[in-house]
Protein backbone atom coordinates (compact mmCIF):
# COMPACT_ATOMS: atom_id res chain seq x y z
CA UNK A 1 0.00 0.00 0.00
CA UNK A 2 1.14 3.12 -1.08
CA UNK A 3 -0.73 6.08 0.83
CA UNK A 4 -2.96 5.91 4.03
CA UNK A 5 -5.66 8.50 5.00
CA UNK A 6 -6.95 7.83 8.82
CA UNK A 7 -10.10 9.23 9.29
CA UNK A 8 -10.96 11.05 12.73
CA UNK A 9 -14.33 10.62 13.90
CA UNK A 10 -16.86 11.07 16.58
CA UNK A 11 -18.91 7.97 16.24
CA UNK A 12 -21.56 9.69 13.72
CA UNK A 13 -19.34 12.16 11.56
CA UNK A 14 -15.99 12.03 10.03
CA UNK A 15 -14.41 15.63 11.37
CA UNK A 16 -13.98 18.29 8.86
CA UNK A 17 -10.06 18.02 8.48
CA UNK A 18 -9.89 14.29 7.82
CA UNK A 19 -11.71 15.29 4.79
CA UNK A 20 -8.69 18.21 3.72
CA UNK A 21 -6.64 15.11 4.69
CA UNK A 22 -8.26 12.81 2.10
CA UNK A 23 -7.35 15.85 -0.47
CA UNK A 24 -4.17 15.84 0.74
CA UNK A 25 -3.84 12.19 0.25
CA UNK A 26 -5.47 11.72 -3.48
CA UNK A 27 -3.00 15.20 -4.23
CA UNK A 28 0.26 13.32 -2.83
CA UNK A 29 -0.95 10.41 -4.61
CA UNK A 30 -1.17 12.05 -8.05
CA UNK A 31 2.08 14.29 -7.69
CA UNK A 32 4.09 10.93 -6.68
CA UNK A 33 1.63 8.36 -9.10
CA UNK A 34 0.88 6.29 -5.96
CA UNK A 35 -2.52 5.09 -4.68
CA UNK A 36 -5.00 6.08 -1.89
CA UNK A 37 -6.36 3.90 0.94
CA UNK A 38 -8.72 5.12 3.38
CA UNK A 39 -8.60 3.75 7.33
CA UNK A 40 -11.20 4.01 9.99
CA UNK A 41 -10.74 3.14 13.65
CA UNK A 42 -13.62 2.81 15.64
CA UNK A 43 -16.09 -0.16 17.50
CA UNK A 44 -18.64 0.07 15.14
CA UNK A 45 -17.97 2.50 11.85
CA UNK A 46 -19.65 0.74 9.22
CA UNK A 47 -22.04 4.02 8.23
CA UNK A 48 -18.87 5.76 8.40
CA UNK A 49 -16.87 3.30 6.24
CA UNK A 50 -19.47 3.48 3.34
CA UNK A 51 -19.57 7.37 3.34
CA UNK A 52 -15.58 6.58 2.69
CA UNK A 53 -15.97 4.63 0.29
CA UNK A 54 -17.58 6.78 -2.31
CA UNK A 55 -14.37 8.37 -2.69
CA UNK A 56 -11.44 7.92 -5.48
CA UNK A 57 -9.94 5.66 -3.17
CA UNK A 58 -8.52 2.22 -3.70
CA UNK A 59 -9.85 0.67 -0.71
CA UNK A 60 -11.33 1.58 2.99
CA UNK A 61 -9.76 -0.51 5.75
CA UNK A 62 -11.90 -0.59 8.68
CA UNK A 63 -10.30 -2.05 12.10
CA UNK A 64 -13.17 -2.30 14.58
CA UNK A 65 -12.66 -3.28 18.35
CA UNK A 66 -14.83 -2.85 21.41
CA UNK A 67 -11.86 -1.18 22.83
CA UNK A 68 -11.90 1.45 20.31
CA UNK A 69 -15.18 2.77 21.54
CA UNK A 70 -13.78 5.97 23.07
CA UNK A 71 -10.99 7.20 22.36
CA UNK A 72 -7.76 6.46 23.97
CA UNK A 73 -4.05 7.29 22.96
CA UNK A 74 -2.91 3.97 23.54
CA UNK A 75 -5.84 2.15 21.58
CA UNK A 76 -5.35 4.53 19.10
CA UNK A 77 -1.69 4.83 18.30
CA UNK A 78 -1.46 0.78 19.47
CA UNK A 79 -4.05 0.07 16.73
CA UNK A 80 -2.67 2.21 13.73
CA UNK A 81 0.69 0.61 14.33
CA UNK A 82 -0.68 -2.55 13.77
CA UNK A 83 -2.02 -2.02 10.22
CA UNK A 84 1.08 -0.10 9.52
CA UNK A 85 2.83 -2.77 10.40
CA UNK A 86 0.77 -5.24 7.74
CA UNK A 87 -0.32 -2.91 5.33
CA UNK A 88 3.02 -1.11 5.17
CA UNK A 89 2.05 2.41 3.39
CA UNK A 90 4.60 4.49 2.28
CA UNK A 91 2.67 7.53 3.76
CA UNK A 92 0.25 8.08 6.59
CA UNK A 93 -1.89 11.34 6.07
CA UNK A 94 -3.77 12.95 9.19
CA UNK A 95 -5.57 16.66 9.71
CA UNK A 96 -3.49 18.28 12.51
CA UNK A 97 -6.14 17.82 15.20
CA UNK A 98 -6.15 17.66 18.79
CA UNK A 99 -6.56 13.91 18.39
CA UNK A 100 -3.68 14.00 16.43
CA UNK A 101 -1.60 15.88 18.58
CA UNK A 102 -2.79 13.34 21.41
CA UNK A 103 -1.80 9.78 19.84
CA UNK A 104 0.33 10.53 16.70
CA UNK A 105 3.54 11.21 18.42
CA UNK A 106 3.45 7.48 19.80
CA UNK A 107 3.25 6.03 17.07
CA UNK A 108 5.99 8.20 15.59
CA UNK A 109 8.12 6.78 19.03
CA UNK A 110 6.82 2.95 18.77
CA UNK A 111 7.65 2.60 15.10
CA UNK A 112 10.73 5.16 15.22
CA UNK A 113 9.36 6.24 11.86
CA UNK A 114 9.18 10.39 11.62
CA UNK A 115 6.17 12.71 11.77
CA UNK A 116 6.14 15.67 9.53
CA UNK A 117 3.60 17.62 11.92
CA UNK A 118 1.31 20.72 11.07
CA UNK A 119 2.61 21.01 7.05
CA UNK A 120 0.80 23.60 4.98
CA UNK A 121 1.64 22.13 1.98
CA UNK A 122 4.78 20.03 0.08
CA UNK A 123 6.67 20.24 -2.58
CA UNK A 124 8.46 17.37 -4.71
CA UNK A 125 12.40 17.34 -4.97
CA UNK A 126 13.97 13.80 -6.52
CA UNK A 127 9.91 11.96 -6.48
CA UNK A 128 10.35 12.90 -2.76
CA UNK A 129 8.32 15.65 -0.93
CA UNK A 130 10.02 18.05 0.89
CA UNK A 131 7.09 19.28 3.70
CA UNK A 132 6.13 23.04 4.16
CA UNK A 133 5.14 24.38 7.79
CA UNK A 134 5.18 27.59 9.89
CA UNK A 135 7.75 27.99 12.46
CA UNK A 136 8.41 30.35 14.96
CA UNK A 137 4.38 30.69 15.23
CA UNK A 138 3.96 31.74 11.76
CA UNK A 139 6.79 34.07 11.29
CA UNK A 140 9.01 31.90 9.30
CA UNK A 141 8.37 29.18 7.07
CA UNK A 142 10.86 26.45 6.75
CA UNK A 143 11.36 23.27 4.20
CA UNK A 144 11.86 19.52 6.20
CA UNK A 145 13.22 17.44 4.36
CA UNK A 146 12.96 13.63 5.28
CA UNK A 147 16.00 11.47 6.48
CA UNK A 148 14.82 7.92 7.47
CA UNK A 149 12.82 5.37 4.95
CA UNK A 150 9.36 5.20 4.85
CA UNK A 151 6.93 5.09 6.14
CA UNK A 152 6.44 8.79 6.66
CA UNK A 153 3.76 9.94 9.21
CA UNK A 154 2.75 13.23 7.42
CA UNK A 155 -0.17 15.95 9.29
CA UNK A 156 -1.39 19.16 7.78
CA UNK A 157 -2.78 21.97 9.16
CA UNK A 158 -6.54 23.15 8.99
CA UNK A 159 -7.56 24.35 5.29
CA UNK A 160 -4.23 23.42 4.02
CA UNK A 161 -6.03 21.31 1.52
CA UNK A 162 -9.94 21.89 0.81
CA UNK A 163 -12.29 19.14 1.76
CA UNK A 164 -14.39 20.51 -1.48
CA UNK A 165 -11.39 19.46 -3.77
CA UNK A 166 -11.74 15.65 -2.62
CA UNK A 167 -12.47 13.20 -5.79
CA UNK A 168 -15.52 11.17 -5.93
CA UNK A 169 -15.22 7.17 -7.13
CA UNK A 170 -16.66 4.45 -8.31
CA UNK A 171 -17.07 3.05 -5.26
CA UNK A 172 -14.07 1.81 -2.97
CA UNK A 173 -13.75 -2.03 -1.65
CA UNK A 174 -14.16 -2.16 1.80
CA UNK A 175 -12.00 -5.03 3.65
CA UNK A 176 -12.01 -5.30 8.10
CA UNK A 177 -8.48 -5.73 9.99
CA UNK A 178 -8.17 -7.97 12.80
CA UNK A 179 -6.68 -5.60 15.68
CA UNK A 180 -5.45 -7.40 18.87
CA UNK A 181 -5.91 -4.50 21.70
CA UNK A 182 -5.74 -5.50 25.59
CA UNK A 183 -6.75 -3.42 28.44
CA UNK A 184 -3.17 -3.67 30.09
CA UNK A 185 -1.98 -1.81 26.92
CA UNK A 186 -4.55 1.17 27.49
CA UNK A 187 -2.98 3.00 30.27
CA UNK A 188 -5.68 5.69 30.41
CA UNK A 189 -9.30 5.78 31.12
CA UNK A 190 -11.12 8.99 29.28
CA UNK A 191 -14.33 10.31 31.30
CA UNK A 192 -17.06 11.50 29.19
CA UNK A 193 -16.54 15.02 27.13
CA UNK A 194 -18.34 18.44 28.32
CA UNK A 195 -18.59 21.77 27.27
CA UNK A 196 -18.30 24.39 29.60
CA UNK A 197 -20.90 26.63 29.07
CA UNK A 198 -19.50 30.07 30.27
CA UNK A 199 -20.15 32.26 26.76
CA UNK A 200 -21.82 34.92 28.11
CA UNK A 201 -20.92 37.03 24.66
CA UNK A 202 -22.13 35.63 21.74
CA UNK A 203 -19.54 37.21 19.31
CA UNK A 204 -20.10 35.09 16.48
CA UNK A 205 -23.32 37.60 15.79
CA UNK A 206 -21.03 40.47 15.98
CA UNK A 207 -20.41 43.15 13.70
CA UNK A 208 -17.95 44.63 14.68
CA UNK A 209 -14.89 43.41 16.41
CA UNK A 210 -11.49 44.79 18.02
CA UNK A 211 -9.26 42.23 19.11
CA UNK A 212 -6.58 42.64 21.68
CA UNK A 213 -3.53 40.93 22.40
CA UNK A 214 -0.37 40.82 24.29
CA UNK A 215 0.32 43.65 22.24
CA UNK A 216 -1.44 46.00 24.97
CA UNK A 217 1.12 45.09 27.86
CA UNK A 218 -0.42 44.99 30.64
CA UNK A 219 -4.49 45.01 32.09
CA UNK A 220 -4.88 48.70 32.50
CA UNK A 221 -4.25 48.90 29.07
CA UNK A 222 -7.32 47.55 28.10
CA UNK A 223 -9.82 50.26 28.90
CA UNK A 224 -7.81 51.98 25.85
CA UNK A 225 -9.25 49.52 23.88
CA UNK A 226 -12.77 49.18 25.96
CA UNK A 227 -13.10 53.36 24.88
CA UNK A 228 -11.92 52.65 21.46
CA UNK A 229 -15.03 49.49 21.45
CA UNK A 230 -17.51 51.96 22.85
CA UNK A 231 -16.93 54.86 19.92
CA UNK A 232 -17.26 51.94 17.48
CA UNK A 233 -19.98 50.15 18.78
CA UNK A 234 -17.86 47.24 18.62
CA UNK A 235 -17.38 43.73 20.74
CA UNK A 236 -14.37 43.04 22.45
CA UNK A 237 -12.18 39.93 21.37
CA UNK A 238 -8.50 38.59 22.39
CA UNK A 239 -6.19 36.43 21.82
CA UNK A 240 -5.48 33.62 23.89
CA UNK A 241 -2.58 35.14 26.28
CA UNK A 242 -5.09 38.00 27.24
CA UNK A 243 -7.07 35.12 28.72
CA UNK A 244 -3.95 33.72 30.76
CA UNK A 245 -2.83 36.22 31.87
CA UNK A 246 -6.58 37.64 33.49
CA UNK A 247 -6.69 40.91 31.39
CA UNK A 248 -10.20 39.43 30.25
CA UNK A 249 -12.59 36.53 31.27
CA UNK A 250 -12.38 33.79 28.53
CA UNK A 251 -15.60 33.97 27.02
CA UNK A 252 -13.12 36.79 24.59
CA UNK A 253 -11.04 33.89 23.42
CA UNK A 254 -11.14 34.28 19.77
CA UNK A 255 -9.48 30.98 18.01
CA UNK A 256 -8.94 26.96 17.78
CA UNK A 257 -9.66 26.86 21.84
CA UNK A 258 -12.09 30.11 21.69
CA UNK A 259 -14.75 31.32 19.58
CA UNK A 260 -15.02 31.18 16.02
CA UNK A 261 -16.21 34.92 14.58
CA UNK A 262 -17.08 36.38 11.05
CA UNK A 263 -18.01 39.97 11.64
CA UNK A 264 -17.81 42.57 9.16
CA UNK A 265 -14.90 44.27 10.33
CA UNK A 266 -12.12 42.69 12.57
CA UNK A 267 -9.75 45.23 14.44
CA UNK A 268 -6.33 43.39 15.63
CA UNK A 269 -4.16 45.05 17.85
CA UNK A 270 -0.99 43.86 18.71
CA UNK A 271 -1.94 40.28 17.86
CA UNK A 272 0.79 38.52 15.83
CA UNK A 273 -1.00 36.30 14.22
CA UNK A 274 -0.78 33.03 15.28
CA UNK A 275 -2.48 30.09 12.93
CA UNK A 276 -4.62 29.19 16.53
CA UNK A 277 -5.99 32.51 16.37
CA UNK A 278 -6.45 32.87 13.04
CA UNK A 279 -8.69 29.55 12.36
CA UNK A 280 -11.12 31.83 14.80
CA UNK A 281 -11.35 34.90 12.33
CA UNK A 282 -10.49 33.77 9.31
CA UNK A 283 -14.34 34.32 8.08
CA UNK A 284 -13.83 38.22 8.55
CA UNK A 285 -15.18 40.25 5.45
CA UNK A 286 -12.54 43.13 6.03
CA UNK A 287 -9.47 43.21 8.72
CA UNK A 288 -7.21 46.01 9.96
CA UNK A 289 -3.79 45.23 11.95
CA UNK A 290 -1.96 47.14 13.67
CA UNK A 291 1.46 45.87 14.86
CA UNK A 292 4.67 47.52 15.95
CA UNK A 293 6.46 44.22 14.13
CA UNK A 294 6.44 44.81 10.27
CA UNK A 295 6.69 40.99 9.76
CA UNK A 296 4.07 40.13 12.21
CA UNK A 297 2.01 36.80 10.05
CA UNK A 298 -1.47 38.67 11.24
CA UNK A 299 -0.28 41.22 8.09
CA UNK A 300 -0.48 38.63 5.88
CA UNK A 301 -4.34 38.26 5.73
CA UNK A 302 -4.86 41.92 6.69
CA UNK A 303 -7.01 44.19 4.26
CA UNK A 304 -5.57 47.24 5.76
CA UNK A 305 -2.36 47.54 7.49
CA UNK A 306 0.07 50.24 9.77
CA UNK A 307 3.15 49.41 11.86
CA UNK A 308 2.74 51.38 14.95
CA UNK A 309 2.52 51.29 18.55
CA UNK A 310 -1.50 50.68 19.56
CA UNK A 311 -0.44 52.52 22.98
CA UNK A 312 0.03 55.55 21.05
CA UNK A 313 -2.51 54.91 18.01
CA UNK A 314 -5.31 53.65 19.70
CA UNK A 315 -6.53 56.97 21.99
CA UNK A 316 -5.68 58.82 19.48
CA UNK A 317 -8.15 57.02 16.92
CA UNK A 318 -10.93 56.70 19.93
CA UNK A 319 -10.89 61.06 20.03
CA UNK A 320 -10.77 61.32 16.01
CA UNK A 321 -13.67 58.92 16.23
CA UNK A 322 -16.02 60.60 18.66
CA UNK A 323 -14.42 64.02 17.47
CA UNK A 324 -16.57 62.61 13.62
CA UNK B 1 7.15 12.51 43.74
CA UNK B 2 9.96 13.09 41.22
CA UNK B 3 8.98 15.53 38.56
CA UNK B 4 10.81 16.46 35.08
CA UNK B 5 10.18 19.81 33.48
CA UNK B 6 11.54 20.01 30.14
CA UNK B 7 12.17 23.33 29.46
CA UNK B 8 13.53 24.70 26.09
CA UNK B 9 14.75 28.79 25.82
CA UNK B 10 13.17 29.93 22.29
CA UNK B 11 13.21 33.79 21.59
CA UNK B 12 10.91 36.08 23.39
CA UNK B 13 7.66 36.89 22.07
CA UNK B 14 7.57 39.84 20.23
CA UNK B 15 11.42 38.83 19.08
CA UNK B 16 12.28 40.46 15.48
CA UNK B 17 12.82 37.38 13.67
CA UNK B 18 15.22 37.91 10.88
CA UNK B 19 17.21 35.32 8.79
CA UNK B 20 20.74 34.27 9.25
CA UNK B 21 22.89 34.53 6.23
CA UNK B 22 22.33 31.15 4.33
CA UNK B 23 18.17 30.68 5.21
CA UNK B 24 19.22 27.65 7.25
CA UNK B 25 18.07 29.32 11.05
CA UNK B 26 17.14 32.55 12.52
CA UNK B 27 19.93 35.54 12.91
CA UNK B 28 20.46 34.95 17.03
CA UNK B 29 22.45 37.48 18.08
CA UNK B 30 19.82 40.55 18.03
CA UNK B 31 17.13 38.24 19.30
CA UNK B 32 16.23 38.13 23.36
CA UNK B 33 15.55 34.84 24.63
CA UNK B 34 13.12 33.72 27.11
CA UNK B 35 11.56 30.54 28.67
CA UNK B 36 8.91 28.80 26.07
CA UNK B 37 5.28 29.91 27.32
CA UNK B 38 4.08 27.14 27.53
CA UNK B 39 6.87 25.44 29.72
CA UNK B 40 6.55 28.19 31.93
CA UNK B 41 3.24 27.11 33.25
CA UNK B 42 4.34 23.51 33.00
CA UNK B 43 7.02 24.64 35.65
CA UNK B 44 4.61 26.69 37.70
CA UNK B 45 2.31 23.14 37.53
CA UNK B 46 5.16 21.18 38.80
CA UNK B 47 6.22 23.47 41.60
CA UNK B 48 2.51 23.36 43.20
CA UNK B 49 2.22 19.27 43.01
CA UNK B 50 5.89 19.33 44.79
CA UNK B 51 4.37 21.91 47.42
CA UNK B 52 1.02 19.81 47.44
CA UNK B 53 2.58 16.93 48.67
CA UNK B 54 5.12 18.53 50.51
CA UNK B 55 7.78 16.05 48.72
CA UNK B 56 9.95 15.18 45.74
CA UNK B 57 12.08 17.41 43.62
CA UNK B 58 11.47 19.21 40.45
CA UNK B 59 13.87 18.50 37.80
CA UNK B 60 14.12 21.12 35.10
CA UNK B 61 15.58 19.41 31.71
CA UNK B 62 16.91 20.99 28.90
CA UNK B 63 18.32 20.76 25.20
CA UNK B 64 20.13 23.72 24.02
CA UNK B 65 23.32 25.86 23.28
CA UNK B 66 25.08 27.79 26.37
CA UNK B 67 22.69 30.46 26.35
CA UNK B 68 19.67 28.18 27.25
CA UNK B 69 22.12 27.79 30.80
CA UNK B 70 20.23 30.95 31.80
CA UNK B 71 16.74 29.66 31.33
CA UNK B 72 17.70 26.69 33.62
CA UNK B 73 18.93 29.20 36.32
CA UNK B 74 15.42 31.12 35.79
CA UNK B 75 13.57 27.65 36.74
CA UNK B 76 15.81 27.27 39.33
CA UNK B 77 15.07 30.67 41.07
CA UNK B 78 11.68 29.75 40.54
CA UNK B 79 12.22 26.69 42.80
CA UNK B 80 13.14 23.75 40.71
CA UNK B 81 15.61 21.89 42.17
CA UNK B 82 18.23 21.01 39.94
CA UNK B 83 18.98 21.15 36.28
CA UNK B 84 20.09 18.98 33.63
CA UNK B 85 21.27 20.42 30.05
CA UNK B 86 22.13 18.59 27.16
CA UNK B 87 24.57 20.64 25.36
CA UNK B 88 24.25 21.51 21.45
CA UNK B 89 25.52 23.98 19.46
CA UNK B 90 24.59 25.33 15.79
CA UNK B 91 22.66 23.73 13.69
CA UNK B 92 20.33 22.79 16.23
CA UNK B 93 18.15 19.26 15.98
CA UNK B 94 14.44 19.96 14.60
CA UNK B 95 13.31 16.35 14.37
CA UNK B 96 11.37 15.98 17.79
CA UNK B 97 11.98 11.98 17.93
CA UNK B 98 15.56 12.85 18.26
CA UNK B 99 15.29 15.14 20.71
CA UNK B 100 12.68 12.90 22.60
CA UNK B 101 15.28 10.43 22.61
CA UNK B 102 18.04 12.75 23.94
CA UNK B 103 15.45 13.39 26.66
CA UNK B 104 15.28 9.35 27.08
CA UNK B 105 18.56 8.29 27.48
CA UNK B 106 19.77 11.55 29.95
CA UNK B 107 16.85 10.91 32.20
CA UNK B 108 15.83 7.25 32.10
CA UNK B 109 17.78 6.50 34.98
CA UNK B 110 16.00 8.68 37.04
CA UNK B 111 12.93 7.30 37.56
CA UNK B 112 10.61 10.39 37.32
CA UNK B 113 7.21 9.59 38.37
CA UNK B 114 5.89 12.64 36.25
CA UNK B 115 7.08 14.57 33.32
CA UNK B 116 6.13 18.04 32.59
CA UNK B 117 5.93 19.88 29.32
CA UNK B 118 4.45 22.47 27.34
CA UNK B 119 2.51 21.16 24.64
CA UNK B 120 4.09 23.08 22.13
CA UNK B 121 8.04 25.34 21.47
CA UNK B 122 7.19 28.34 19.98
CA UNK B 123 10.04 27.83 17.48
CA UNK B 124 9.38 25.08 15.99
CA UNK B 125 6.12 24.18 17.23
CA UNK B 126 6.20 20.32 16.64
CA UNK B 127 4.29 19.74 19.38
CA UNK B 128 5.23 16.26 19.90
CA UNK B 129 8.29 15.89 22.29
CA UNK B 130 6.38 15.00 25.49
CA UNK B 131 4.42 12.42 24.07
CA UNK B 132 7.39 10.44 21.89
CA UNK B 133 9.18 10.94 25.42
CA UNK B 134 6.88 9.41 27.68
CA UNK B 135 6.14 6.63 24.65
CA UNK B 136 10.12 5.61 25.02
CA UNK B 137 9.89 5.37 28.97
CA UNK B 138 6.68 3.72 28.73
CA UNK B 139 4.53 6.25 30.48
CA UNK B 140 0.82 6.88 30.60
CA UNK B 141 0.85 10.33 28.27
CA UNK B 142 -1.92 12.97 27.86
CA UNK B 143 -1.77 16.73 25.98
CA UNK B 144 -3.04 19.66 26.09
CA UNK B 145 -3.81 19.71 29.90
CA UNK B 146 -5.45 22.92 31.73
CA UNK B 147 -5.97 21.11 34.86
CA UNK B 148 -4.45 18.08 36.87
CA UNK B 149 -5.62 16.47 40.32
CA UNK B 150 -3.22 13.82 41.61
CA UNK B 151 -3.94 11.35 44.06
CA UNK B 152 -1.48 8.61 45.05
CA UNK B 153 -0.16 6.92 42.09
CA UNK B 154 -2.58 8.54 39.52
CA UNK B 155 -3.37 11.58 38.45
CA UNK B 156 -6.38 12.51 36.75
CA UNK B 157 -6.36 15.66 33.86
CA UNK B 158 -8.76 18.13 32.31
CA UNK B 159 -7.54 17.98 28.86
CA UNK B 160 -8.59 20.93 26.20
CA UNK B 161 -10.95 19.55 23.19
CA UNK B 162 -11.43 20.80 19.82
CA UNK B 163 -14.21 24.11 20.09
CA UNK B 164 -14.75 24.52 23.47
CA UNK B 165 -15.05 20.57 24.45
CA UNK B 166 -13.38 19.13 27.56
CA UNK B 167 -12.44 15.50 29.07
CA UNK B 168 -11.22 14.39 31.95
CA UNK B 169 -8.82 11.12 31.35
CA UNK B 170 -7.29 9.20 34.59
CA UNK B 171 -4.12 7.39 34.75
CA UNK B 172 -1.55 5.53 36.43
CA UNK B 173 1.88 7.32 37.37
CA UNK B 174 4.48 7.24 35.94
CA UNK B 175 3.38 10.21 33.05
CA UNK B 176 4.69 12.07 30.58
CA UNK B 177 2.32 15.11 30.24
CA UNK B 178 1.75 18.42 28.25
CA UNK B 179 0.74 21.63 29.60
CA UNK B 180 -1.68 24.35 27.56
CA UNK B 181 -0.56 28.02 28.65
CA UNK B 182 -3.56 29.18 31.09
CA UNK B 183 -3.47 26.20 33.46
CA UNK B 184 -2.05 28.21 36.22
CA UNK B 185 -0.20 31.56 37.16
CA UNK B 186 3.16 30.95 36.54
CA UNK B 187 5.28 32.68 39.69
CA UNK B 188 7.67 35.72 39.84
CA UNK B 189 11.70 34.38 41.01
CA UNK B 190 12.21 36.31 44.57
CA UNK B 191 15.33 37.66 45.49
CA UNK B 192 15.90 35.03 47.05
CA UNK B 193 15.50 32.48 45.04
CA UNK B 194 17.67 33.89 42.69
CA UNK B 195 20.27 34.29 45.27
CA UNK B 196 19.78 30.39 46.14
CA UNK B 197 19.53 29.19 42.64
CA UNK B 198 23.59 30.50 42.21
CA UNK B 199 24.32 27.15 44.30
CA UNK B 200 22.11 24.59 42.98
CA UNK B 201 22.89 21.85 40.70
CA UNK B 202 23.28 21.97 36.59
CA UNK B 203 24.19 19.24 34.92
CA UNK B 204 25.74 19.20 31.71
CA UNK B 205 25.67 16.20 29.48
CA UNK B 206 27.62 16.28 25.79
CA UNK B 207 24.72 15.80 23.15
CA UNK B 208 27.34 13.63 21.45
CA UNK B 209 27.55 11.21 24.56
CA UNK B 210 24.11 10.27 24.26
CA UNK B 211 23.33 10.61 20.00
CA UNK B 212 25.65 7.25 19.56
CA UNK B 213 22.25 5.33 18.24
CA UNK B 214 19.92 8.21 17.75
CA UNK B 215 18.81 8.57 14.40
CA UNK B 216 17.51 12.08 13.05
CA UNK B 217 14.53 11.44 10.78
CA UNK B 218 14.05 14.61 9.48
CA UNK B 219 15.58 17.92 9.46
CA UNK B 220 14.57 21.72 8.32
CA UNK B 221 17.07 22.20 5.30
CA UNK B 222 15.78 25.81 4.47
CA UNK B 223 13.96 28.65 6.12
CA UNK B 224 12.19 31.66 4.61
CA UNK B 225 10.11 35.07 5.10
CA UNK B 226 5.76 34.11 4.47
CA UNK B 227 4.89 35.22 1.23
CA UNK B 228 1.65 37.33 1.71
CA UNK B 229 -1.52 35.90 -0.36
CA UNK B 230 -3.33 39.24 0.02
CA UNK B 231 -2.54 42.52 -1.09
CA UNK B 232 -2.87 44.57 2.04
CA UNK B 233 -3.10 48.24 2.20
CA UNK B 234 -0.50 49.57 4.47
CA UNK B 235 -1.01 52.59 6.00
CA UNK B 236 2.24 54.89 6.77
CA UNK B 237 3.04 58.12 7.77
CA UNK B 238 2.73 59.90 11.39
CA UNK B 239 0.96 58.94 13.91
CA UNK B 240 -1.72 61.61 12.79
CA UNK B 241 -1.80 60.91 9.63
CA UNK B 242 -1.96 57.17 10.23
CA UNK B 243 -5.05 57.93 12.44
CA UNK B 244 -7.00 59.79 9.93
CA UNK B 245 -6.51 57.72 7.36
CA UNK B 246 -7.66 54.57 9.57
CA UNK B 247 -10.84 57.03 10.17
CA UNK B 248 -11.10 57.14 6.24
CA UNK B 249 -10.96 53.36 5.53
CA UNK B 250 -14.01 52.55 8.84
CA UNK B 251 -16.37 55.65 6.87
CA UNK B 252 -15.62 55.31 3.42
CA UNK B 253 -14.21 51.99 2.57
CA UNK B 254 -15.55 49.80 5.44
CA UNK B 255 -18.21 52.01 6.14
CA UNK B 256 -19.38 51.24 9.45
CA UNK B 257 -18.87 54.51 10.74
C1 LIG C 1 -3.36 23.95 20.74
C2 LIG C 1 -3.29 25.43 20.81
C3 LIG C 1 -4.45 26.16 20.87
C4 LIG C 1 -4.41 27.55 20.90
N1 LIG C 1 -5.59 28.26 20.90
C5 LIG C 1 -5.55 29.60 20.79
C6 LIG C 1 -6.75 30.37 20.66
O1 LIG C 1 -7.87 29.84 20.68
N2 LIG C 1 -6.65 31.71 20.52
C7 LIG C 1 -5.44 32.36 20.49
O2 LIG C 1 -5.41 33.58 20.33
N3 LIG C 1 -4.29 31.66 20.63
C8 LIG C 1 -4.31 30.31 20.78
N4 LIG C 1 -3.14 29.62 20.92
C9 LIG C 1 -1.88 30.38 21.11
C10 LIG C 1 -1.28 30.91 19.82
O3 LIG C 1 -0.43 29.92 19.27
C11 LIG C 1 -0.43 32.17 20.09
O4 LIG C 1 0.52 31.88 21.07
C12 LIG C 1 -1.26 33.38 20.55
O5 LIG C 1 -2.34 33.58 19.67
C13 LIG C 1 -0.38 34.60 20.60
O6 LIG C 1 -1.12 35.70 21.10
P1 LIG C 1 -0.65 37.19 20.81
O7 LIG C 1 -0.47 37.39 19.36
O8 LIG C 1 -1.59 38.09 21.53
O9 LIG C 1 0.75 37.27 21.59
P2 LIG C 1 2.23 37.36 21.02
O10 LIG C 1 2.56 36.24 20.14
O11 LIG C 1 3.07 37.64 22.19
O12 LIG C 1 2.19 38.65 20.09
C14 LIG C 1 2.07 39.96 20.57
C15 LIG C 1 2.15 40.88 19.36
O13 LIG C 1 1.97 42.21 19.76
C16 LIG C 1 2.90 43.05 19.08
N5 LIG C 1 3.10 44.21 19.94
C17 LIG C 1 3.73 44.26 21.15
N6 LIG C 1 3.64 45.49 21.67
C18 LIG C 1 2.97 46.24 20.77
C19 LIG C 1 2.57 47.61 20.74
N7 LIG C 1 2.82 48.44 21.76
N8 LIG C 1 1.91 48.06 19.66
C20 LIG C 1 1.62 47.22 18.62
N9 LIG C 1 1.97 45.92 18.61
C21 LIG C 1 2.62 45.44 19.68
C22 LIG C 1 4.12 42.19 18.89
O14 LIG C 1 4.89 42.66 17.77
C23 LIG C 1 3.50 40.82 18.64
O15 LIG C 1 3.25 40.60 17.26
C24 LIG C 1 -3.16 28.23 20.90
C25 LIG C 1 -1.99 27.49 20.85
C26 LIG C 1 -2.03 26.12 20.80
C27 LIG C 1 -0.74 25.36 20.71
N1 LIG D 1 15.44 21.62 23.28
C1 LIG D 1 14.51 21.47 24.25
N2 LIG D 1 14.83 21.70 25.55
C2 LIG D 1 13.92 21.56 26.54
N3 LIG D 1 12.66 21.19 26.31
C3 LIG D 1 12.27 20.95 25.03
C4 LIG D 1 13.17 21.07 23.95
N4 LIG D 1 12.50 20.76 22.81
C5 LIG D 1 11.23 20.49 23.19
N5 LIG D 1 11.09 20.59 24.53
C6 LIG D 1 9.87 20.39 25.34
O1 LIG D 1 8.88 19.79 24.54
C7 LIG D 1 7.77 20.69 24.37
C8 LIG D 1 7.19 20.53 22.99
O2 LIG D 1 8.15 20.90 22.03
P1 LIG D 1 7.90 20.61 20.46
O3 LIG D 1 7.68 19.15 20.32
O4 LIG D 1 9.17 21.11 19.81
O5 LIG D 1 6.71 21.43 20.08
C9 LIG D 1 8.33 22.06 24.68
O6 LIG D 1 7.29 22.93 25.10
C10 LIG D 1 9.32 21.73 25.80
O7 LIG D 1 8.65 21.54 27.03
Amino acid sequence: MEILVVLEHNNQTIHRMSWEAVAAGQSLGKDLNLSTTILIMGSDVSTLAKEAATKDITEVLVAEHPLLETYTADGYARTLTQVIESEQPAYVIMGHTYMVRDFLPKVCAILKQPLFGDNISYRIENSTPIFIKQIFQGKLMAEVSPQGNQPYLVTFQSAAFQSESVHRGAGATIRNLSITLSDEIIKTRSEDPFQETTIDVDLSSADIIISVGRGIGKKENINLVKELAEVMGAQIACSRPVVDAGWLPPYHQVGSSGQTVSPKLYFALGISGAIQHLVGMKGANNVIVINKDPNAPFFEIADYGTVGNILEIVPKLTEAIKGG
Amino acid sequence: MKICVLVKQVPSSDALIKLNSDSTWIKEDTVVFAINESDSFALEEALQIKEQTGEGEVVVVSLGPDRAQRAIREALAKGADRGIRIKESFPYSSDPFEIASLFAAAIKDDNFDLILSGLQSDDLGSGQTGVILGELLGMSTATLVIETELSGESIRVKRELESGWFQWVAMTLPASITIQSGINSPRYASLRGIMSAKKKEIRLIEKNDLSGSIPSLQSIEHVYLPQKTKRTEMITGSIDQVVDKLSEILKRNIKIL
